[in-house]
């Protein structure tokens, strides 16, 4: 039988702590759903997510209810539609597009990932059209998200697709200049994607996956920094202790509620993502729990460190408890979703080169910056190589979703509400790389790819 | 493994009441369990800094009602007692605490 105390310490992680499943999110093939004519295809997909996700929001809010475990989100990934639009004859998907997000709107998810293209290696018509749609695809829709995977282990950097994607970056930006250029917050450039992801905006259902899956992505930021609050005076070792622990609880119940899910809407369970995403909430941050370990502010010397053992401890405990751990599993450290993060940046602790090195340590990137609206593409560019860079050599994701917001400069804010929350300006360091960028091509696989 | 990653398939709930100790909350809470044919197997109260808090475990495989039902009425007592009473599936907990 349970005892009192640890029926209470559950329900103190979700009461206190803000323990909650952050997301579970249905991923749908789209393969059989190519047509040569686009409103046909259009028509397919249409029918295709809301028939197998119609009941996703109303089972998510169900399982919910009976374990008293708040599932934040449900939401929808899809094939990456350049693959499944390549087969049509249209000039650009913007269609494409408003079906997902009519789509959306009609089962009632937040959000569908998978406008996406993978162009690692290079382009074919499809994937240059898919791109070249995205500004307008998301400054036309409300729940579509769109990511690009422009670098792999296996393949190098495609400078050409950075070099296109910044461009985009800048003209969504433009498009959407009137929301502090909110669509850039919907689109996520990646180095060595998982295929398998729930979490938005970066979410699609990779061409390995089965027709249908349910994937789940756990929370937990505000649980872990109580337990190393607990753990009071402890040394490095006690506190990875403390966080795997930790960890593992969490997980379970991602674990939990992604088999519950799976079973009662009668599709297999994939995966679970052990992650710590935290929301712009106070006490649901990343950045306080590095703070809880012994740094002044996130972002001093240190957090590099600190942050390397978080993601280790998070990752070992998390994939002790579940049987199948996927997409990118490991600590996030968005800066506008973060109010820790907000706070390190408007005291002049966390700068972008900081920044980049933590990501090093954990997942994913760059992730919700806000730089000068007049930054250049070439210097987007610049940064987004950097970050793949840091992915590709080192075997892991990374991604960067940067928001050149119009119009604004260092000092001022951009203001997206919700899960995106806000973000101060950072600066950006503005000596040029325009002639490495323009070079274009790829840059090799490095030498450790070469493993067979 | 199946024990580890399937839900125990049993109707067992969890519920629990925080609040201000006060005269009838268990007869409060019990009555409804009684009227909805939902069996009690354990009781375990205490308090803590100063608040009451009881964790009653109960079976649902003879409940006439089902636990979304179950938890509206408990949650309704529990304004009336100006306490909190919620009801969980007990997996929840299984899951967390036990291997």
């Amino acid at each position: 039988m349970l005892t009192i105390e640890e029926v209470l310490e559950t329900i103190k992680m979700v009461q206190d702590e803000n323990l909650d499943i952050r997301t579970i999110t249905m991923g749908i093939s789209l393969r059989d759903c190519s047509d040569s004519d686009h409103r046909a295809a259009c028509r397919k997909i249409y029918d295709k997510v809301t028939r197998l996700a119609g009941s996703l929001v109303k089972t998510g809010d169900e399982i919910a209810r009976e374990y008293g475990l708040p599932i934040v989100n449900k939401r929808i990934s899809v094939t990456p539609i350049a693959l499944v639009a390549e087969a049509s004859l249209v000039e650009n998907y913007i269609e494409y597009a408003q079906a997902l997000d009519r789509a959306a709107a009609e089962v009632g998810v937040n959000f569908i990932g998978g406008f996406s293209a993978l162009v690692h290696k290079g382009f074919t018509g499809g994937d240059t059209r898919l791109i070249e749609s995205i500004p307008q695809a998301l400054s036309s829709t409300e729940r579509v998200c769109a990511s690009v995977n422009v670098a792999t282990s296996r393949s190098g950097i495609n400078m050409d697709a950075i070099s296109m994607v910044s461009r985009v970056i800048k003209e969504t930006a433009a498009l959407t200049a009137g929301q502090d250029s909110v669509g850039c917050a919907k689109l996520v450039v990646f180095a060595n994607v998982p295929e398998d992801n729930p979490f938005m905006a970066g979410a699609f259902h990779g061409v390995g996956e089965p027709d249908c899956v349910i994937n789940t992505g756990v929370s937990g930021p505000g649980v872990v920094k109580s337990a190393i609050q607990r753990a009071g005076s402890a040394d490095l070792g006690a506190l990875s202790e403390t966080i795997k622990k930790t960890a593992f609880k969490i997980t379970r119940m991602g674990e939990l509620v992604g088999r519950t899910a799976a079973k009662r809407l009668g599709v297999p369970f994939g995966i679970v993502d052990v992650s710590l995403a935290p929301t712009p909430a106070v006490g649901d941050s990343v950045a306080e729990i590095l703070e809880e370990m012994g740094l002044e502010r996130c972002g001093a010397p240190g957090s590099t460190a600190a942050l390397a053992l978080l993601n280790d401890a998070v990752k070992k405990g998390g994939a002790m408890a579940s049987s199948y751990v996927g997409g990118l599993s490991g600590a996030f450290i968005p800066v506008s979703e973060d109010a820790g993060m907000i706070t390190a940046v408007n005291d002049g602790a966390l700068s972008l080169e900081k920044l980049e090195a933590m990501t090093a340590v954990c997942s994913v990137g760059l992730d919700m910056i806000a730089i000068p609206g007049d930054t250049s593409v070439e210097t987007i560019a610049a940064i987004i190589a950097d970050e793949a860079a840091i992915g590709v050599f080192n075997h892991k994701t990374t991604a960067v979703r940067i928001i050149p917001a119009v119009g604004k400069k260092i000092g001022e804010q951009v203001e997206f509400g919700g899960l995106l929350g806000r973000a101060p300006i950072m600066a950006v360091n503005n000596f040029s790389a325009d002639n490495f960028v323009r070079r274009g091509g790829r840059v090799p696989a490095p030498i450790h790819s070469l493993r067979n | 493994m199946k024990d580890l990653n399937e839900s125990t398939g049993s109707n067992r709930i969890a519920i629990t009441v925080i609040g201000p100790d006060r005269v009838g909350i268990i007869a409060g809470v019990t009555s409804i369990l009684a009227d909805n044919g939902v069996n009690i197997l354990d009781i375990n109260q205490t308090v803590m800094q100063g608040y009451f808090v009881m964790v009653l475990m109960a079976d649902m495989d003879t409940s006439s009602v089902d636990l979304l039902t179950l938890k509206d009425l408990l949650a309704k007592k529990g304004e009336d007692l100006q306490v909190r009473i919620d009801a969980q599936h007990e997996d929840v907990f299984k899951f967390m605490h036990r291997i």
